[in-house]
Formats: C-alpha cells, sequence, structure tokens
C-alpha cells in the first residue's frame, strides 16, 4: 500500500469506491457550502450564456461585416473581447473557484465556516465582471488581450477573489493534520498564482504603466499564466479528485502527480512572449524553452490519467461527469501538446498571427476547463443543495451539444489557422487571399459556435431551475415555521 | 517559484528596457524616435477604445537580411557590363555571393552599391522596411502588438497609405475603397447631416452605392480624424544598429 492509499483510505479522498465515499461527513460539509455554489455557479452559468451570445455575434461579422458598422457596441473589436473575458473571468474563474472550495471542504472534511463572506465576495466578482464587460463596450477597454476591464472591474474581481482565496485556505488549513492530496497541492497554487500576477498586471500596465514594449511582455507573461497556468492547475486539481473517485482506482500515482505539479508550475510559469515579438530576443527564446519543456509533465500527466482510468471499474452505468471529465482531460493533454508544438521555430513561424492560436485558446478554457467544470458542477451541485436537477435528461443533451460543438469550433479554426498560415507566409500570395482561405473555415466555426450556445443555455437552465427550486425550499420553510405552532421548549429559549 | 517567474518577465525587462532612450539611426546624426504629435497620440487611444487590435498587428517580422547589388554606373564599357549582367544574379544574395558579383562586375569596368534589405514575407509585401524593435514603441504609453492577422499588419500603414482622405473613406465604409473587404465600417466614428448653407470642407466624398441621401453629408467625429493621425504616424522606416537596411536613396538622373 502506498503513502497515498493510506491517505485516501483514512480521509475518503480517491481511492475508495464512489458508493462509500458520501459518508456521514459528508451532508453537513456540502451543505455548508450550499450558498456560495449557488451564487458563484448561478453568475458563471448566466456568463456563460453571454460569452457566447457574443462570441455569436462576433463570428456572424465574417458573415456580414457591413451590418455592423452603425453602433459602437457592435463592432467587432469589443465583441470579440467581451466573449473572451466572459469566459474566461464570468465562467471559467468563479466556476473553478466553487469547485476548490467545495473540494477543499470535502477533502479536509472540513464544513466551510463563515459562509456569507465568501457569498458576498462572489456577488463582488460578479459585479466586477459586469462592470469590466460595460467598460469594453464604452471603449475603456485597457487594450491589453484578457486584461481589458477598466480599473474598476478589475479592482472588484482582486478583492473579491482575495475573499474567496482567502476563506478556502482557511478551510484548507483547519483540515486535520497531514491530509495532504495532490489536488490540494494544485488548488492551493491555483489560488495563489491569481492574486499575484492580477495585482502586477494591472499595476504596471493600468496603474502606473511601464513605458513601451514592456507592457507588452507583461501582458503576455499575464496572459500565459492565467490562460494556460491557472486554468491547468484548477482543472488539473480537479480532474485528480474526480478520476480517481470515479474510476473506483487511486490515483497513478502519488509521485508522479508530485513531478507533474513541479515540473508544470516551473515551465509553465516562465513563457508566454511569442518569438518573433519586437522586445529582446531573450525572452522568446526563454519562453520557447520552456515551452518545448513541458512535454516533461505533459508526458506524466497523461500517463497518470491513462492509468488511473484506463482498464478500472468505472462507476455504475454512464456517469455524464465522468465522461465529461474524462474528455475534458484529454482536452488539457492535446492543448498542452499544441502549445508545446508552437513553441518549435517552424510550426510557430507557420502558425503566428493566425487563428491556430485561437484554436488551442479555445482547446485549453472551453474544452478542457469548461468542460471539466460542467462535469465538477453537475456531480456538486445536487449534492450541495440537496435538490436534484430538474431535467436530468438535459445534462447528456448539455454534454453533447459542448463536446461536439467545442471539436467542431477547435477543428476548423485549427484548419483554417493552418490554411491561413501557409499563405501568410507564401510572398506571392496576395494578403486578401489569406483572408478567403480562411472564411470558409471561420463560416465553419459559427456552427460550433452555435452548439456552445445551445449547451450553455442548456446548462444554464439546469442552475437557474435548481436556484428556483431551492428559493421556493426557502419559502416553504420559512413558511412552515410560521404558520407551526411554536414547541413549548423553544418558546423558554 | 512565483518569484523566478516573475524575475525573469517582468523586473528583469523592466530593467533592461524600462530606462531607454532614443538611438542613433544608422549612418545619419538623426536619432530615433520622436514623440508622436498629440492628435496622433490621441488616435493610439481611439485605436484603443474600439479594439482595432483584434483584427491587426502591429508588428512586422523578418527573417533575415540579404544583399542586393546594384549598378551604380555602367563605366566606359556599358555593353560588356550589361551583358555581364544579364547572367548574374543581383537580388537576395548572401554577403559572400555579393561581394563575388560586385568583384566581378568592377572587373568589367562597372561601379556597384551593395544594399543591405530585409526579408521575408511581410517586407515582400511591403508592410515596412524592416523589422519592428523594441525602439519604435518607445513613446506609446500603450502598446498594441495584436496577434491575429485577420486584417493586414500595420506596423508602417502611415507610409503605405499616406492618403488620409483614403483612410477616412476606408474607416467608413471599408468595401467603397477595397472591393470585397472584410473589415467592418465604422460608420459610427462619422455623422451623417443635412449639409448647411455651404458642405463642410470636411465631408466625405464617397461613391454613390455608400453616399447617402441627397442633401446629406458624412462628416468624420474628432475621433475618426485622431484615428487617420494615427494611422497616418505609423512609420518604422529608418535603419537601426538591430535592424539594419539601406535606405533607398531617390535615383540620380
Ligand atoms: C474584424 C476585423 C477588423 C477590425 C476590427 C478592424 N479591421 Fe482593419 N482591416 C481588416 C481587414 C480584413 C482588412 C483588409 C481589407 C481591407 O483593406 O479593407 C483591413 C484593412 C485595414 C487597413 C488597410 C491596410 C492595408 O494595408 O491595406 C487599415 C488602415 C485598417 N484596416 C485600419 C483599421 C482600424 C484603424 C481599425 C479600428 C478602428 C480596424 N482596422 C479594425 C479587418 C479589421
Amino acid at each position: 500500500m502506498t503513502v497515498n492509499d493510506k491517505l485516501d483510505n483514512k480521509f475518503g479522498g480517491a481511492s475508495v469506491p464512489a458508493s462509500q465515499l458520501d459518508s456521514s461527513f459528508a451532508p453537513p460539509v456540502d451543505a455548508s457550502c450550499r450558498v456560495p455554489l449557488l451564487v458563484l455557479f448561478g453568475g458563471a452559468a448566466l456568463w456563460l450564456v453571454v460569452s457566447s451570445l457574443l462570441a455569436l455575434a462576433a463570428s456572424l461579422t465574417f458573415h456580414m461585416p457591413d451590418k455592423f458598422g452603425d453602433c459602437s457596441w457592435g463592432t467587432y473589436g469589443h465583441l470579440q473581447p467581451a466573449a473572451d473575458d466572459a469566459l474566461l473571468y464570468g465562467f471559467c474563474i468563479p466556476a473553478g473557484l466553487g469547485v476548490a472550495l467545495w473540494i477543499f471542504a470535502r477533502l479536509g472534511r472540513t464544513p466551510l465556516r463563515g459562509a456569507l463572506v465568501p457569498v458576498v465576495a462572489a456577488h463582488l466578482w460578479h459585479l466586477g465582471v459586469l462592470v469590466g464587460l460595460v467598460g469594453i463596450f464604452v471603449g475603456d477597454s485597457t487594450g491589453f488581450a484578457w486584461l481589458e476591464f477598466p480599473r474598476g472591474g478589475s479592482a472588484l474581481l482582486f478583492f473579491a477573489y482575495l475573499l474567496i482565496g482567502l476563506w478556502a485556505l482557511m478551510n484548507f488549513s483547519g483540515r486535520p493534520a497531514g491530509a495532504m492530496f495532490p489536488s490540494h497541492w494544485f488548488l492551493v497554487a491555483a489560488l495563489f498564482l491569481f492574486p499575484w500576477i492580477y495585482s502586477t498586471a494591472n499595476i504596471l500596465i493600468v496603474g502606473w504603466p511601464v513605458r513601451g514594449v514592456v507592457q507588452a511582455v507583461i501582458a503576455w507573461w499575464f496572459g500565459n499564466n492565467l490562460i494556460f497556468l491557472w486554468t491547468s492547475l484548477v482543472g488539473l486539481g480537479a480532474a485528480f479528485y474526480f478520476l480517481p473517485k470515479f474510476s473506483g482506482r487511486p490515483l497513478q500515482t502519488y509521485f508522479y502527480a508530485l513531478f507533474a505539479f513541479w515540473t508544470l508550475f516551473f515551465f509553465g510559469s516562465l513563457r508566454g512572449v511569442p518569438s518573433g515579438a519586437p522586445v529582446p530576443a531573450w525572452l522568446p527564446t526563454l519562453g520557447n524553452l520552456n515551452s518545448m519543456l513541458l512535454i516533461v509533465p505533459v508526458i506524466v500527466i497523461a500517463i497518470i490519467g491513462w492509468k488511473t482510468v484506463v482498464g478500472a471499474a468505472g462507476p455504475e452505468g454512464k456517469d455524464s461527469s465522468y465522461s465529461m471529465i474524462r474528455f475534458g482531460f484529454v482536452a488539457f493533454v492535446l492543448s498542452a501538446l499544441l502549445q508545446v508544438a508552437m513553441s518549435c521555430p517552424q510550426f510557430a513561424r507557420l502558425t503566428q498571427f493566425t487563428w491556430f492560436g485561437v484554436a488551442q485558446t479555445q482547446l485549453q478554457l472551453y474544452g478542457f476547463f469548461a468542460i471539466t467544470m460542467f462535469g465538477a458542477i453537475h456531480y456538486i451541485l445536487p449534492r450541495a443543495v440537496g435538490i436534484e436537477f430538474a431535467f436530468p435528461k438535459l445534462i447528456r443533451v448539455q454534454q453533447g451539444c459542448a463536446m461536439l460543438g467545442l471539436i467542431i469550433l477547435v477543428a476548423s479554426l485549427a484548419a483554417g489557422g493552418v490554411a491561413q498560415g501557409l499563405k501568410l507566409n507564401d510572398p506571392n500570395v496576395a494578403f486578401a487571399d489569406s483572408s478567403k482561405a480562411m472564411l470558409m473555415f471561420l463560416r465553419a466555426s459559427t456552427t460550433g459556435l452555435l452548439l456552445l450556445l445551445l449547451a450553455s443555455l442548456l446548462f444554464a437552465l439546469n442552475i437557474f431551475a435548481m436556484i428556483m427550486a431551492w428559493h421556493w425550499s426557502l419559502v416553504r420553510a420559512v413558511f412552515a415555521a410560521v404558520v407551526a405552532p411554536l414547541p413549548k421548549t423553544e418558546v423558554k429559549a | 517559484m512565483l518569484l523566478v517567474s516573475w524575475s525573469a518577465f517582468v523586473l528583469a525587462p523592466q530593467l533592461q528596457l524600462g530606462g531607454a532612450k532614443q538611438v542613433p539611426v544608422l549612418n545619419s546624426t538623426e536619432v530615433y524616435p520622436h514623440t508622436r504629435p498629440g492628435e496622433a497620440n490621441q488616435g493610439l487611444q481611439v485605436y484603443r477604445a474600439n479594439g482595432c487590435a483584434a483584427c491587426h498587428t502591429e508588428q512586422v517580422q523578418q527573417d533575415g537580411v540579404a544583399c542586393d547589388v546594384v549598378l551604380a554606373s555602367a563605366g566606359k564599357n556599358p555593353d560588356a557590363v550589361s551583358n555581364l549582367l544579364a547572367t548574374l544574379t543581383l537580388r537576395g544574395l548572401s554577403q559572400e555571393a555579393a561581394q563575388a558579383v560586385s568583384d566581378k562586375i568592377t572587373a568589367a569596368g562597372g561601379k556597384v552599391e551593395t544594399h543591405i534589405v530585409a526579408v521575408g514575407p511581410d517586407i515582400a509585401r511591403g508592410w515596412g522596411l524592416r523589422h519592428s524593435v523594441a525602439e519604435d514603441f518607445l513613446y506609446d504609453n500603450l502598446v498594441q502588438f495584436g496577434s491575429l492577422r485577420i486584417g493586414p499588419d500595420l506596423a508602417g500603414v502611415g507610409s503605405r497609405l499616406p492618403d488620409a482622405n483614403w483612410q477616412l473613406l476606408h474607416l467608413y465604409a471599408p468595401q467603397s475603397v477595397v472591393k470585397g473587404s472584410l473589415m467592418p465600417p465604422f460608420r459610427y466614428l462619422f455623422t451623417t447631416r443635412k449639409i448647411g448653407a455651404a458642405p463642410s470642407p470636411d465631408a466625405l466624398n464617397l461613391p454613390k452605392e455608400f453616399a447617402p441621401a441627397d442633401g446629406y453629408e458624412v462628416v468624420p467625429k474628432p475621433e475618426a480624424k485622431e484615428l487617420v493621425a494615427y494611422l497616418l504616424n505609423l512609420h518604422a522606416d529608418v535603419p537601426l544598429y538591430d535592424a539594419p537596411f539601406t535606405p533607398v536613396v531617390v535615383a540620380k538622373p
């Protein structure tokens, strides 16, 4: 028996069959997270729908550019960044924070105390996203990718994150001594990562801007650390919790995970500047070197997933959370391999400035992270709220739309990116031909976005129905309490 | 760990570049760059606010440099020299090859100059004379590199399309000047109004399909003018130590 197995059996982490997991400690722990999770996931679902709508609108620009000229709210340069930010800040981060809160409480078997603070913070977060998105549309964007939110929005996000992160860490430190699981490392690292990079980037780019190209270097560093590293840490933290839980086999193995964690963190954080950028050459060189070395953690992570899942008994019947988390895991490996490929000079040259990079980002953010979160949220929320989803059948449909839509989107953008790159790199081809080569693929990608919109709507439908059912149960409970005659003991007290 | 990454990508670049100054222009007494005029600087903010960087990059790339051998004078024996030239490759040579070629021509009595030129698809498209370098952005307090080329690179657009009217027409109705353009129009940066006592001198001279109804005119808002001032100010076309090329001097008669 490995160290891991012992710990797991002791603390109900990974290795016990799923059926025995929800033992007596679970219900109070789940219930303690209820309200924060409802706020975090409810807002996330709303922003997911907003993001899908914005992305679809942006994509329509390429079908009929002329229709988008009369109003500054409908211009591509507003729609596209807003769609990206609504996905990242609106959906991914609050969903990840909610899942992390719950995993901490579950793994540590410690109920969340003072839940009011994360509830308020979650509201602040969503308010920050709203302020930020409106800021983009009225022309207050900072102009840096993934960092567009103007000061007001980003300050709210920062403080909301600090509060939620603090509460998660307090819960973490309240766990029984010695209960430390691989998921913990990934999630704790992510909790620290965001405030650090977000404050640095906002202070040095927006607050007291540094000069010239240093701004761009910092923005690239920030973007990579958030899009790649933060989502990888949280998504893998969740996957390393759920995969063993579903497969019924302990995480294979503790030491592989430890190695993957440190190498991922090290190589993953030291990159971001693309080759050819007008900055001192050592910056892209260092970044590319570390991108290539990412192959090491990626292989190890793939092995962990393979050994943990393949051939294991798995849950009884089909479980859509399990399929989604497995899908997300495969998407992670693919996305990270694309990162490695894009750091090779030949391939980088072909794909730079094309839609290929967009495809990779979508694979990371949506294919890996969002779909992993869907799986996790579908598992967590009914337990935390104590109510089943109103439309359980739709979860399968949602899963199908999300996966298929994502595959269409990523495949068409990636293929289009290569087609575009081949033309861009051939000086004898006019620029307009490279756009034309792209157009067919762009239009195909709109189909993918339509399916993703459907997936977002179905997801939001179940979450909102759950929130309503919960409100309704509150109303009924209050009503029952008011109507019921008070028992004598309580009158005395 | 966080500190390592922060030192490498935040602190070190700032230490290296934070105090950067103007640099000398190659083979000249001038320095580079100059601050952008006020209107162009405001235009950069319009560029940011409207998200032009979602579709445009401002970073010309190059693969390397090559040498072009250019005949300065044919000397006393022009026929022999021109016969010789017909048999030689004169463009895109390595330094040694260029030396060999110019030796041959000199031996035949001609006089040659060797020009250094940047090469690569971006250069061939005329997007710039050399790759973009950090110095180009020294005085911009907002750097808009962009990452996706849905539209052409704009780092040198001021040299390529220096006509303010063209730029205004293109912003108002891209398809009026570039057939089948995919760029969305920015009509909201313009006002359409009834022609007053006399037509405004700023009014756009639009082709028929794009023109407003009779008796109306389209005039740019201040933002549109600032944006065009910025676009016209975008030219990174002086040779520098870390991005050399031989400027083409207007041919002497
Ligand atoms: C949806 C993407 C998109 C957005 C947003 C966009 N452009 Fe373009 N732009 C294009 C495309 C495509 C072309 C090439 C076709 C053409 O010349 O119209 C282009 C061409 C240009 C050109 C001509 C360049 C050349 O070398 O021919 C200029 C100048 C320009 N855009 C400026 C701007 C400015 C300024 C903004 C922001 C206000 C902007 N663009 C926003 C897509 C876009």
